[in-house]
């Protein structure tokens, strides 16, 4: 498969975060790809969330090096990264929950019209355009802007934060931990849209500890142990068995499996 | 497609769901609450509190608290609080006094430098707030007491007394601490001036938006390219200016002041903007309803007096009132937000 050619668009190279002596990332390198979906799992500390914040521009890299589109660059804050075309989506969707759909769209880059003294926020254009994206990513019982975000179910305000994203240009989409409060069946409705926005030519990065949801979608897969880069497959290389053994740190899960087995029997036994 | 029969209910909505938005609006329980208060008082008042000179007396009232609670509640929405607005009063009066009335310069160098001393208390709190990541609660709480005492001992080491008179007469005098009709102060002008700015500011302009995001979530909106720290100072150096221009208004009203005027706005604006229907966590909130709550307590305030009972008792109401408006704001919160699940059944 044509998977792996080209510039990548986001590269790291031996990326490392000290955090006041403790080692939060270490010498981690990875390679994203527009319309791919890349997932990174991990146990919970694992240094998921720190990765995702150098990517976005929260933390910069105390050691390694960052690169766009085969160019080395630093994000100084979040608004360089957003303004590179990164764009984050935490596990609630990260918007408003008193805000209107409309105003929520568009907070940080307000539609206006008018000019001078009479610039004024275009909430027709905001509500509308807003809806609209978010039609277009199949939530179809939104059809008012004004309605608040904290209204909408969880699934929902993933699309919103989605559509937001994808409706101002970002070309990488770093979504944490999505599905993590969802139900089975919105949970399945998030993954439909992060493989709408796949198809779009984004370039997905998806975190979660869901190695189910992970593998529907995921075309390249990392896994981290203790802040370091444990694993680094493409789909199909690997079973399910083996990264979640991975995630679990391996041998860790078989000794926890044998001792458990001394406690309730063996599953032969049971059987 | 499926577009036709989708279309009403995207563009017209039924008169059902209109009045049902309407209830739902923040400021809904606050209007209830003026309504309440008024013909509660007006029952117990008599005519005198619903003749010209009641009116004037609570609207005297309600036009200096509007004009330090429009700031405050938009801070609030914000997120942030200014419990230092009560030293500003009586820190920019007198400064006013000190330098129109004891030194004897013109006016209008005294209402500048009282209003600069406005701005410059906001722009600390907002620095310090910004830069330091406390609490706005306790750097404003500092700034309260730190100036409180600034303002006496300087006072007491250059006029020897804690009160100073303003005599000068002028059209400065007769802008800010003037009267028309007799009794209604030239505050109420301010005032409508001032909630229409604020209106524009948070409703109209694009940095209503930023305002309302920083309340909401500001990790999202700091992400999502707010100018998180200049937004809050220009939010704090409003406070600021407003109860300095109410230090200002009071000064040229009862021509001099006293270093312990002012202090009383401290928590009668945190009062008139809950009960106008602003989330106290912030985010949420408006113009319209901060006005609403500001009459309420100006009618409570100054009800009282027409009833004939003891004026201990309109702190006992007022109490009563915070309470259940903020009982109120969370019923009312509550179905704003459970809009979207009821919406299904109803227009199927």
């Amino acid at each position: 498969m044509s998977k792996r050619i080209g510039t990548p668009l986001l590269k790291l190279n031996k990326v490392s975060k000290v955090f006041a002596g403790y080692r939060a990332l270490d010498e981690v390198s990875l390679e994203v790809y527009p319309g791919q979906v890349l997932c990174l799992l991990g146990d919970n500390g694992a240094g998921k969330s720190t990765l995702i914040k150098v990517l976005a521009g929260f933390h910069e890299a105390t050691t390694g090096t960052l690169e766009l589109n085969g160019e080395v660059t630093a994000f100084k804050s979040p608004k360089d990264a957003s303004q590179a075309g990164i764009a984050t989506v935490h596990q609630f969707g990260g918007t408003f929950p008193l805000m209107s759909i409309g105003r929520s769209f568009f907070v940080g880059a307000e539609p206006t019209k008018g000019k001078g003294i009479l610039r004024r926020f275009d909430k027709k254009f905001a509500n509308e355009t807003a809806v609209r994206e978010m039609q277009a990513l199949g939530i179809t019982r939104v059809t008012d802007g004004d309605r608040l975000i904290g209204a909408l179910s969880g699934g929902e305000r993933q699309a919103a934060a989605i559509a937001r994203a994808v409706h101002f240009g970002a070309n990488v989409l770093i979504l944490d931990e999505p599905t993590a409060a969802l139900g089975v069946k919105e949970a399945a409705h998030v993954l439909r849209i992060v493989m709408q926005a796949r198809n779009r030519g984004v370039a997905v990065i998806l975190v979660t500890h869901n190695v189910s949801h992970a593998l529907t979608v995921g075309d390249h897969f990392a896994v981290l142990i203790h802040g370091a880069k444990a694993d680094d497959f493409a789909k199909g290389e690997r079973t399910r068995e083996q990264i979640t053994d991975l995630m679990a740190g391996g041998e860790a899960m078989a000794e926890l499996e044998k001792e458990l087995n001394t406690l309730t029997g063996s599953v032969e036994k049971i059987n | 497609m499926s577009k036709t029969s989708s279309n009403p209910a995207t563009t017209q909505k039924s008169a059902v769901t209109k009045l049902r938005d309407l209830t739902r609006r923040p400021e809904i329980g606050a209007l209830a609450g003026t309504v309440i208060v008024y013909v509660f008082f007006s029952i117990f008042g008599g005519k005198e509190f619903t003749a010209l000179g009641g009116l004037s007396a609570w609207a005297n009232t309600a036009a200096e608290l509007l004009i330090i609670a429009l700031p405050v509640g938009l801070l609030m929405i914000a997120g942030e609080f200014d419990l230092s607005v009560g030293s500003v009063v009586a820190g920019s009066s007198v400064t006013l006094a000190l330098i129109s009335g004891y030194w004897g310069l013109p006016l209008w160098v005294g209402i500048i430098a009282a209003l600069c001393l406005g701005l410059i208390s906001g722009f600390l709190n907002g620095l310090m707030v910004t830069k330091t990541k406390v609490p706005s609660f306790i750097v404003t709480l500092a700034m309260q007491f730190g100036l409180a005492g600034l303002t006496l001992g300087s006072v007491r080491l250059i006029t020897q007394t804690t009160s100073i008179s303003l005599a000068e007469e002028s059209i400065f005098k007769e802008m800010f601490g003037g009267k028309f009709a007799n009794q209604f102060e030239n505050a109420i002008f301010w005032a409508i001036a001032a909630a229409l700015l604020v209106a524009w500011i948070l409703q109209v302009s694009p940095y209503g938006n930023w305002i309302f995001a920083l309340g909401g979530d500001i990790i999202s909106a700091r992400a999502a390219g707010v100018q998180v720290e200049k937004t809050k100072i220009a939010l704090f150096m409003a406070t600021g200016f407003g109860a300095s221009l109410v230090g200002v208004i009071q000064a040229t009203l009862y021509n001099g002041t006293s270093t312990s005027g002012g202090q009383s706005f401290v928590f009668n604006s945190v009062i008139a903007v809950v009960i106008g229907g602003v989330v106290l966590t912030g985010g949420y909130g408006s113009v319209v309803g901060i006005v609403l709550g500001t009459c309420t307590f100006a009618i409570v305030n100054q009800g009282v007096y027409y009833t004939g009972w003891d004026s201990d008792w309109a702190a006992l109401i007022l109490g009563i009132l915070l309470l259940a408006a903020v009982l109120m704001n969370n019923t009312f919160r509550r179905l704003a937000l459970s809009g979207g699940k009821k919406e299904v059944k109803k227009n199927v």
